[in-house]
Formats: structure tokens, C-alpha cells, sequence
């Protein structure tokens, strides 16, 4: 077998059924074998190499198997960069190939060559440069075990022209690996178990805050019924969002910067703070040390290294969130809570009924909690980075859907290609795609995708015509103005967008939001709603 | 507070530079850094001084364990290790100036290398402060040049990592 062939039979062997690239010189050999495995392995052909990375892990975080990315050298992996740091920030399982030149020729500075490897150290899990076709099937099981495992991440194989041709006889394809450098810590220490099992049981205000780590561990259901179970109010990070829906009674929203009153009062109040799965990062908990001052913390996470890095924890438990969720609920008593959650009730449904500032256009707050109201249970929305997201964020009523975005490198563009990988991997699920008008630019040529495979994805875009995240905060001390963030030159949207064959529609009366929500939802194949707001509308509001 | 951290890690290409980039990643300062390869021709191990607090070495060896490639990680107690470093210098030595250097090097354990007319080339192996005084007792006689090899250390006793 050549390598490309050995490379194509280990894909399979992993279960890959769907691969997002851009071919290139330096992997022709190996989409000559992708071309003799289509019926198994679905290609999708994106429109910028960044946007192959967004759609992988938009197929990695709701299918929960490892997103494949397949790029050529040189220019095609560094335009995977963002891709590859956005996932890491998010810790989304992903594998991502990239073709190199032939390796005599390697530090050459040859045609289309460049040194990824050296490019993403800062930003991967781990990574591979194939010198002998021989290694592939042990290259490859590794780099999904790895890729998989213990916190998620990406793993990158580069994967050189002439190795790509090398014979190798029969090749030995592996069922496991033994890394002796690797071997995540999941169970729990037992010790640790029983401080935190004590310090739950005695907790009169405790909270739980729940982040992305808790979908990567699939442990969605384990969440739910600890928090249940003990009666103990939970707040999110942003990648947490979603784990709750906005009425459950427990549900207090997001914290931090850009978070929900009722979120940060229950930090605020709390005596007991039980975190899981998150990094503690400062959009979440700005003051680390003020948390650390006021209250007992226990910190719960499979990576050791995020426990003390941003913040020390009282009690620190190194471990798989739904294996220790699930011992939590068995050998956990309940605290009584009563007290304590009546007091925070209060504070919701002040946050859950207030009502926002009146301003030409839509309300995009509003908008956000009408539109939550239309989605059906399963829905993916997929949310951009700006205004847009904090808006989504804050404000969109949740009901059973899953909730996309890229809260670690907050990376523009996300959220468009991340609803393509969403359809690509699960046509049948409902997907929305929520941008902004400056962050649709940077991914609409992915438009094109949309139409080459019919996705019926339902696109919004919220249209100030400003980088309102930004603008917002140069209107205020200590900038003094608003620069370089006008959108001056726009496209005619309506116009670009059909002449992808795709339909759009305009809203801009903020009582006619409901009957164009229904007539956008219930529309057949890829529709987008453009939504126009007031560029001074902010997010504090 | 200087201690030392040591990390046995595959013998691969890339791997010091997946370690190295990592210190930068993280701001971590590096005092020395010595490698080479273990009786284990499938791993090396590398001595790591750094100059931080406990908290900034607890977060050092959690992220060095992150590293795929990293087998092992220990942070040396500064009171049981042999630590050791290697210099080699040239100084100016005359006839009038030699006697003196070598009753030094005498003193101080130190091994001529190489000698010349007016240079001497002197090999020291030793613990790192007395390395840093040998240099300051060579000043005098003038430096031509100097290299050291950051500290290499293992564990006293029958202790391994």
C-alpha cells in the first residue's frame, strides 16, 4: 500500500465519514485516494482553509467524535492556523492533515513550503511530521486517541508529498495505542472525592458553574441531575451555555463581563462555588482573587494544569466531569437549599422579565428571546463573535438546543462554517446561524457550501453596519471615539446572497419579529434573515 | 527561589523545541537548561533551573506533564540533589601569572585542559555557586572566554524519578 492508501484505510478505521479541506500540490496523492472512498467518507470542499477547522469542530461538538480537517502546504496550513487555535482555545477534538514538500527538500524554503509544525507548537495538543510511511497507522491511532481523550484537542500530522507515495508492505494497522507520556487522569482522587462530597453536604449558598467541559465530557444529563438532585442553583460560562434551559428553576444564567445580573449576584452571594469543567478565563470570573477570598472553591477538572493557573481552588479534583458528576449524585447528600434558592429566584425572574431600551429597528434583545421561542427542541445555534454573540448570549431563550460559539479565541467568522459542519455532520438537525454583519464577511464566501450541498441552514445576520463590540467601547472613557469600525462599503447583502441561490428577507419592525421568525423557520432549504438594528444599541443595556 | 526541574522526555526530534515553546508560551523564565540523552537511548532527560515561586513551578511541571512527549517531571528538593555544572575557560597565563592559577585550580578542584605560552584552558565540574566563585578568582588574571553547560542533576541516594 501507498501511504495515502494507508492514511485513507486508517481514516475509515477511526470511523471518519466526514472530511472539510482544499486540495492543493502537496496533496494530490492523497485526495486521489479520498476520491476512491467517497461513499464512505463524505468530502467537502470549503472556500478558505481557516473555515475547513470551523466546520470540523462544528461536526466534532455535536457528534462527539473527532473533526477532520485536510489541507495542502504552505498557504492552505497557515490559513488553518485560526482554525487549528480556535479549537484549541475550545478544546474541540479534532485532527487536522496538512500536506507538506517532499522531506529531502524540507528547509529548503521551497515552493509552497512552511514549517507548520514549528507554527502551532504555542496552540495544539500534540503533532506529528510523517518520515516514514511505515509509522502512519500508529501515527494515526494515536493522534485520535490523543485528539479524543482526557481534555480534547487538536492534533496535527504533517504529512510530506514523497511519503504520500511511499510503498509499504503490508502494513499492520493497530486497535490501541500505549502512549507512555499520556495517560489522562479521569476517575478522581478518592480523597479529593470525599472533601468535596463534605464541603457540598455542609454548604448553605452553594453554586454550581458549569462550563464547555461538560459537553466535551458528554456529561449534558449528569449535570442536570446532580444539580437536581441537590437542590444547587448553577450559572455558566459562555461555552457552558445551553447545559440548562432558561426556565428550568435553577438556571442562573451566564457570568461574568458580558453575563446575566442574576449569574453574577449568585457568585456574589454564594458560599460554596463548584466549578466544573471551566478555565477560569477572565470574561468569566474577572476577579480571580476576590472569588478566591470570598469562597470555599472546588474546582473540578480533567486537565490538573487548569486548577491553580488562573485562580488556586480550596478543594482541586482532577477528573472526567460525568464520572465524577455521577459519583457526586450517588454519595452526596443535599444541602438544604431552600433558603437560598428562594432568595436568588427573585433576581431570575427580575432578569427573565425586564424589558430594554427602545431604539429605531429591532431590539436585538428582544429578538433574541422571541427567536428562542420558535426553535425546536434539538436545534444547533450557532452564534458569531461581537455584539451578536453577547446579545445571543445573554438574551436567547434556550429550550432544548445546543448552543455554538467560540468563547475561547472569541474568533470572527466561527459562526457560519461552524453551522455548515453542524448540517454536514447531522442533515437532520435544525441549525441556525447567528452573525453579525462584520463577522458574516469574514466567512460568506462559505456561502458557497451552502449551496453546493442544498444545507438548510437558517442564516441571521444582525446588521448595524459597525463592529459594535468594538464601537461600544471606543464611545466611552478612555477612548474617545469611534475609528475604523464603520462598515462602509458594504455589499448589497440581499443581492450577494441571491446570487448564491439563496433567498433573504429584511426585518427592520420590531413588532413584525415573530411572523418573520415564523416564516424564516418554516421556510424549505437555506434562508437568512437580515435584522437591522441600531448601530448605538449596546450590549450593557 | 531557584529550583530545579527534571523532565525525562522521548528522544524525538521536535521535542525541545515543543518545551522551549512552551516556556515562551507561558512566560515561564528559564535560568539554565541542559539535555542530553539517558542510558534509555529512547529518551532524554532535561535539567531545568528556573527562578520562580512554588506556585509558578507547580504550574511549570503541570504543563511540561501536558506535553505528550514528557514521560516524566519532577521538581528536585534543593537538598537532596548532586547538582553539577561544567565550565571551561581560558584565562591570560603568563610565566609570572601561571603558578598562581594552577594553586587555584588546586584548590578549587579544577583540571588544566590545554595550555599555550600565554593561555591556560581549565575544565571545572562543580556545583554551581562554586563554579560562579572559580570564575570570579579567574577575573583578575583576564577572561578570554568561558562556557558552561547550565546544571545537570539527579536525586541523592538510591532515589530515581
Amino acid at each position: 500500500m501507498t501511504g495515502s492508501q494507508i492514511f485513507v484505510q486508517a481514516l475509515i478505521n477511526e470511523g471518519v465519514d466526514r472530511v472539510f479541506g482544499y486540495a492543493g500540490a502537496t496533496i494530490c496523492s492523497l485526495m486521489d485516494e479520498m476520491m476512491k472512498v467517497e461513499d464512505t467518507i463524505r468530502y467537502t470542499l470549503v472556500r478558505q482553509e481557516q473555515n475547513a477547522g470551523h466546520m470540523a469542530s462544528g461536526y466534532a461538538r455535536v457528534t462527539g467524535k473527532t473533526g477532520v480537517c485536510m489541507v495542502t502546504s504552505g498557504p492552505g496550513a497557515t490559513n488553518l492556523i485560526t482554525g487549528i487555535a480556535t479549537a484549541y482555545m475550545d478544546s474541540i477534538p479534532m485532527v487536522a492533515v496538512t500536506g507538506q514538500v517532499p522531506t529531502n527538500l524540507i528547509g529548503r524554503d521551497i515552493f509552497q513550503e512552511v514549517d507548520i509544525l514549528g507554527a502551532v507548537t504555542p496552540f495544539i495538543k500534540h503533532s506529528y511530521l510523517v518520515k516514514d510511511a511505515r509509522e502512519l497507522p500508529n501515527i494515526i491511532k494515536e493522534a485520535f486517541y490523543i485528539a479524543s481523550t482526557g481534555r480534547p484537542g487538536p492534533v496535527l500530522i504533517d504529512f510530506p508529498q514523497n511519503i504520500q507515495d511511499q510503498e509499504v508492505k503490508d502494513p499492520v494497522f493497530p486497535d490501541t495505542v500505549h502512549i507512555r507520556g499520556y495517560n489522562p487522569s479521569i476517575k478522581g482522587n478518592g480523597r479529593q472525592l470525599t472533601h468535596v462530597i463534605h464541603a457540598i453536604s455542609e454548604a448553605k449558598k452553594p453554586v454550581i458553574c458549569a462550563g464547555g467541559g461538560v459537553f466535551l465530557a458528554h456529561a449534558e444529563a449528569e449535570l442536570k441531575s446532580f444539580a437536581h438532585e441537590m437542590n444547587i442553583p448553577v450559572v455558566t460560562t459562555m461555552m457552558g451555555l445551553s447545559l440548562l434551559d432558561t426556565d428550568d428553576p435553577l438556571n442562573m444564567g451566564m457570568i461574568g463581563k458580558f453575563g446575566n445580573r442574576s449569574a453574577n449576584k449568585a457568585m456574589v452571594k454564594a458560599d460554596l462555588l463548584i466549578m466544573i469543567g471551566m478555565r477560569v478565563a477572565d470574561r468569566a470570573i474577572m476577579e480571580p482573587n476576590e472569588v478566591k477570598r470570598r469562597l470555599t472553591t472546588i474546582h473540578i477538572d480533567v486537565d490538573s494544569a487548569e486548577i491553580g493557573k488562573n485562580m488556586e481552588a480550596n478543594i482541586p479534583l482532577v477528573g472526567d466531569a460525568g464520572i465524577i458528576l455521577n459519583k457526586l449524585s450517588e454519595q452526596c447528600t443535599a444541602p438544604d437549599t431552600t433558603e437560598w434558592r428562594a432568595f436568588l429566584k427573585d433576581y431570575r425572574a427580575e432578569e427573565l422579565g425586564r424589558d430594554f431600551p427602545e431604539h429605531p429597528y429591532v431590539s436585538p434583545q428582544r429578538f433574541m428571546r422571541k427567536l428562542g421561542h420558535h426553535l425546536e427542541e434539538g436545534t444547533a445555534v450557532c452564534v458569531d463573535v461581537g455584539q451578536n454573540q453577547i446579545w445571543a448570549c445573554q438574551h436567547l431563550y434556550m429550550h432544548g438546543i445546543r448552543f455554538l460559539t467560540s468563547g475561547g479565541l472569541g474568533t470572527m467568522g466561527y459562526g457560519l462554517p461552524c453551522g455548515i459542519g453542524v448540517k454536514i455532520a447531522q442533515p437532520e438537525r435544525k441549525t441556525v446561524v447567528i452573525n453579525g454583519d462584520g463577522s458574516f464577511q469574514m466567512s460568506m464566501n462559505e456561502l458557497a457550501v451552502v449551496r453546493a450541498n442544498k444545507l438548510d441552514l437558517k442564516i441571521i445576520i444582525i446588521r448595524n453596519h459597525v463592529l459594535g463590540l468594538v464601537h461600544q467601547s471606543q464611545v466611552r472613557a478612555p477612548f474617545h471615539g469611534a475609528y475604523g469600525v464603520d462598515l462602509e462599503g458594504d455589499p448589497d447583502f440581499e443581492a450577494l446572497i441571491a446570487s448564491y441561490g439563496i433567498p433573504s428577507t429584511v426585518l427592520e419592525e420590531d413588532d413584525k419579529t415573530d411572523e418573520a421568525l415564523e416564516a424564516f423557520l418554516s421556510s424549505e432549504g437555506p434562508q437568512v434573515l437580515i435584522v437591522n438594528v441600531d448601530p448605538m444599541c449596546s450590549t450593557t443595556e | 527561589m531557584k529550583q530545579t526541574i527534571s523532565v525525562i522526555v522521548e528522544n524525538r526530534a521536535g521535542v525541545l523545541s515543543k518545551i522551549t515553546s512552551l516556556f515562551s508560551k507561558r512566560a515561564f523564565n528559564i535560568e539554565s537548561l541542559a539535555v542530553g540523552v539517558t542510558d534509555d537511548p529512547t529518551l532524554s532527560r532535561i535539567t531545568i533551573i528556573v527562578d520562580s515561586g512554588n506556585s509558578v513551578v507547580e504550574q511549570v511541571e503541570k504543563q511540561l506533564n501536558k506535553l505528550v512527549d514528557v514521560v516524566k517531571v519532577r521538581v528536585l528538593n534543593e537538598h537532596s540533589i548532586i547538582g553539577r555544572e561544567l565550565l571551561l575557560i581560558k584565562v591570560n597565563a603568563t610565566v609570572t601569572t601561571r603558578p598562581d592559577i594552577m594553586t587555584i585550580c588546586e584548590i578549587c578542584g579544577a583540571k588544566i585542559a590545554d595550555i599555550t605560552a600565554n593561555t591556560l584552558t581549565i575544565e571545572l565540574s562543580a556545583e554551581s555557586d562554586k563554579v560562579a566563585s572559580f570564575e570570579e578568582m579567574m577575573r583578575p588574571f583576564g577572561i578570554m572566554e568561558t562556557a558552561r553547560t547550565g546544571m545537570i542533576a539527579l536525586q541523592k541516594g538510591a532515589a530515581k524519578i
